[in-house]
């Protein structure tokens, strides 16, 4: 009897799983996912430069004009997807664009930059992950908003798109919502 | 006016297909003629009615209705026409029309070709897939209408995703939807037969042709998705273990599971549960790959728009056709399996080995992919599993395959005595060994991997030969069923060959270079001319232009390129491909190198490009295209359609 009905638990173990799996990923909605630290200070950092790796940037040499942090890794596929966006966006001047390449190799972090674009203004190397811990980041990609002020604004796990810029990152900026994103 | 046609047309087809399927459904369980007649006229009214809403949709994208949202979603007014008609599969709404449109073109090939068969079968047949098609209708009407209208119309539309804007794509998904959709026919049989409650070998034997066609196509589909990815994504890999891709392979080794067990079945009675089992499995895991693109619950490069809403209502519609076919096989199937007793030793038993290997590798697919969602919803945080896990498992399981393939055909039923191997040990040993010889002599920095490659391959491809010349000499003749196998078999020989091959010897280089400049590799000077500002119908490129020589001789011109869409500023790696059967060359071209200064950034005339050389890459696509045709070959054997040719009124002889 038994191997009669295994195949049925084993499909509504998986049927729990896919609606687990669902609710999850309704709950990537950003802003149904608060990071402990929005609204809180960003966390200090002291990281090399991913270019010029003698070069150490801290966070206060970051502080003074708004930035958006966005965490990505060669090894990451869904940063490619989001990589013309956060291009896009950093062409088009509205924000500075700080690269935070995580858990990732060097040489495998510039090839991949070779391959699909540079649009960072700098980019910091947290090759251990360390940093990342204060930040609460477990991935990539993943995204945050960081004010003049130096306070987490907005967080984003997941890719970016034209729509939440649109939505969710510019409005707290308190910049006007571009008319030439929207097709 | 026209998207609303299409919209009534939709609607009109769900009518049909629930009338397709209960009135059908309910004739058979009371024997009444009337009502199960309604199945072949009902299957094909709804292909009619499928076709005219997918033509009008396409009528939409050829006449750049931006008033259509989907349209505007995905096309541009300079949209060259070709790419405008397969936009129409370009998204999740108007995919989910082909889908619907593939279910109902192999429904209308089943009630054309299935007229021999007994009244109750075939209107059960029907009535299934009846259901399925009302899932998938309904699933387009409530979440995801293609026809919804944008008002006011849109100025201009978004564009086709540029990674889509490609020849590859115009034919990958309809394959691999082909293959996809085929597996819901020997899941109707399957399904029909425990309605029925007969179970006998009937069943299996109409549904080898259909589940051998299905197979065909999702191995072709597989090919395509595999050569667009190698050329378009320019990364030069042509298997990533992406979501997507493990969706499509998922019911791709469970079908291959199931052409064996159904051979078994049908010949000799055994495995009968198996067969049952496995034909549910592989369409299940067609509905979970579609589950898998379109909910948005795995992240990949082929995700769709995520909506928990869709999500819902598939797994809803899976929850339905796969929950109820295995409480029905729970309930239904007999309690022990009857066939002929075999010997440890028979083709039953390698058979029975290749059932268990193909199945453990789908479920160790299935596992790869949702670890990261199960860690996920046990809060264990996040993990990715990676192609060195899957690549690991994976060639585990598959050695033991190519190593016993050889043995499957001349082994016969029932039992079979080891001593009558000894001409295919000799033979295909010899040859192997020869082979490893050659490639130690004329091999070139070969590794272990490379021989490994070069020996199985001709084990494989030696052995198959063996027992081809052995058939031919005995019966002067091969009948598709046994052709079609040999072809499988020599392209799994093929296969193996251009992987192991290409994994091994394949060499990626990223160089910098400025025009005059080259760069040596592998034995290829590959020099660099520049690049070029050039305009396509949408899109701008930076064009490289590179010569490659071998020695003294330019053996090819290649023109990488790196392409900015209009509309939506993404841009694309077209990558440049000498293809070879021996070799494949493929150079990408990436940025324009800056001299970094302090702060201050110097564009140079130099730009980085990855160059790949990769030899034998060819004959994995070939031996996935022989796989392709031995399928075919084998669903066209006359055996399975003799009892219609000959005798159309007669329902088929029971086996």
């Amino acid at each position: 009897m038994l191997r009669r009905v295994l195949p049925l638990i084993v499909f509504i173990a998986l049927g729990v799983l896919m609606l687990v799996g669902i609710r999850i990923s309704a709950d990537r909605n950003p802003d149904a996912l608060p990071t402990p630290l929005l609204n809180q200070p960003a966390p200090g950092f002291s990281l090399p430069e991913l270019h010029q790796p003698e070069r150490t940037v801290s966070s206060e040499e970051l502080a003074g004009t708004p930035y958006l942090l966005n965490v990505w890794g060669s090894w990451c596929p869904s940063c490619r997807i989001e990589h013309p966006v956060v291009t896009r966006l950093a062409q088009s001047g509205k924000l500075r664009v700080i690269g935070y390449n995580y858990k990732d190799e060097r040489d495998d972090a510039l090839r991949w930059l070779g391959q699909f674009g540079d649009p960072y203004e700098m980019i910091v190397v947290d090759e251990d992950g360390r940093t990342a811990i204060d930040w609460g980041i477990y991935g990539a990609p993943e995204t945050f908003l960081v004010d003049a002020d130096g306070i987490i604004r907005f967080k984003l796990v997941g890719p970016l798109s034209d729509d939440i810029i649109e939505k969710d990152i510019l409005p707290r900026l308190g910049m006007p919502q571009g008319k030439e994103a929207t097709p | 006016m026209i998207p609303e046609l299409g919209q009534v047309a939709l609607i009109l087809a769900l009518l049909v297909a629930i009338l397709q399927f209960a009135l059908p459904l309910w004739g058979a369980q009371r024997g009444n003629a009337a009502l199960m007649a309604v199945a072949r006229p009902a299957a094909y009214a709804q292909l009619s009615l499928v076709l005219l809403a997918f033509v009008l949709l396409s009528v939409a994208f050829a006449r750049q209705d931006f008033s259509v949202l989907y349209v505007a979603n995905n096309s541009n007014s300079l949209l060259p026409m070709h790419y405008r008609i397969t936009a129409v599969w370009g998204a999740h709404e108007g995919s989910l029309l082909l889908w619907a449109l593939v279910l109902s073109l192999w429904t209308g090939a089943v009630a054309r070709f299935s007229r021999s068969l007994p009244p109750e079968v075939i209107s059960r047949v029907l009535a299934v897939l009846g259901l399925v098609a009302i899932g998938f209708i309904s699933f387009m009407l409530f979440t995801s209408n293609p026809f919804e209208r944008l008002l006011p119309a849109a100025v201009e539309g978004r564009d086709l995703n540029p990674l889509l804007q490609d020849p590859g794509f115009i034919i990958h998904p309809p394959m691999i939807y082909m293959g996809y959709v085929g597996f819901s026919v020997a899941f109707a049989f399957a399904i029909a037969s425990m309605l029925d409650g007969r179970m006998d070998r009937a069943w299996v034997r109409w549904s080898r042709p259909w589940t051998n066609v299905a197979w065909a196509f999702q191995t072709l589909g597989i090919v395509l998705g595999s050569w667009w990815a190698y050329y378009e994504l320019g990364w030069g890999g042509w298997w990533f273990w992406d979501p997507v891709e493990n969706g499509s392979f998922m019911p791709w080794l469970v079908g291959t599971a199931l052409l064996h067990s159904q051979a078994v079945t049908e010949k000799r009675g055994s495995f009968r549960n198996w067969t049952l089992l496995l034909a549910i499995a592989a369409f299940s895991l067609s509905l979970l790959g579609t589950f898998i693109v379109r909910s948005g619950v795995l992240t990949s490069v082929h995700s769709f728009a995520a909506d928990p809403a869709r999500g819902v209502f598939i797994l809803v519609f899976l929850a339905i056709i796969v929950g109820g076919s295995l409480l029905l096989y729970a309930l239904r199937t007999p309690p022990a399996n009857d066939g002929k007793p075999f010997a440890p030793l028979s083709r039953e038993t390698l058979l029975m080995i290749n059932n268990l290997l193909f199945s453990a590798a789908a479920a160790m697919v299935l596992i790869g992919t949702l670890a990261p969602l199960l860690f996920e919803a046990l809060n264990l945080g996040r993990i990715s599993v990676g192609p060195p896990f899957f690549g690991l498992q994976f060639g585990i399981l598959m050695a033991p395959v190519v190593l016993l393939m050889p043995f499957g055909p001349f082994t016969r039923w029932q039992r079979e005595y080891a001593n009558r191997y000894l001409p295919l040990l000799r033979f295909a040993l010899t040859a192997a060994v020869l082979a490893l010889v050659l490639a130690w002599l004329l091999g070139d920095a070969f590794t272990l991997k490379s021989y490994a490659g070069v020996g199985l391959s001709i084990w494989i491809i030696a052995g198959t030969l063996r027992y081809a010349w052995q058939r031919l000499k005995s019966t002067a003749s091969l009948n598709g069923e046994t052709a079609g196998m040999l072809l499988a078999h020599l392209g799994l020989g093929v296969f193996v060959a251009g992987v192991l091959l290409v994994e091994s010897l394949g060499v990626e280089r990223d160089v910098a270079l400025a025009p005059g400049a080259s760069s040596e590799i592998n034995g290829y000077r590959f020099e660099f001319q520049g690049v070029e500002r050039v305009q396509g119908p949408n899109y701008r490129a930076d064009r490289g232009d590179l010569r490659v020589f071998d020695g003294d001789r330019e053996i090819a011109r290649l023109h990488p390129e790196k392409r900015a869409y209009a509309s939506g500023g993404q841009i694309m790696t077209e990558a440049a491909i000498d293809p070879a059967l021996h070799r494949d060359l493929y150079v990408a071209l990436g940025e324009r190198l800056d001299a970094r200064g302090d702060g201050a950034t110097v564009e140079t005339n130099s730009w980085s490009l990855r160059v790949y050389v990769k030899p034998f890459v060819r004959l994995i696509w070939l031996g996935g295209l022989l796989m392709m045709v031995g399928g075919f070959v084998a669903a066209a054997d006359r055996r399975f359609r003799r009892p219609r040719a000959e005798r159309p009124e007669e329902p088929a002889e029971a086996a």
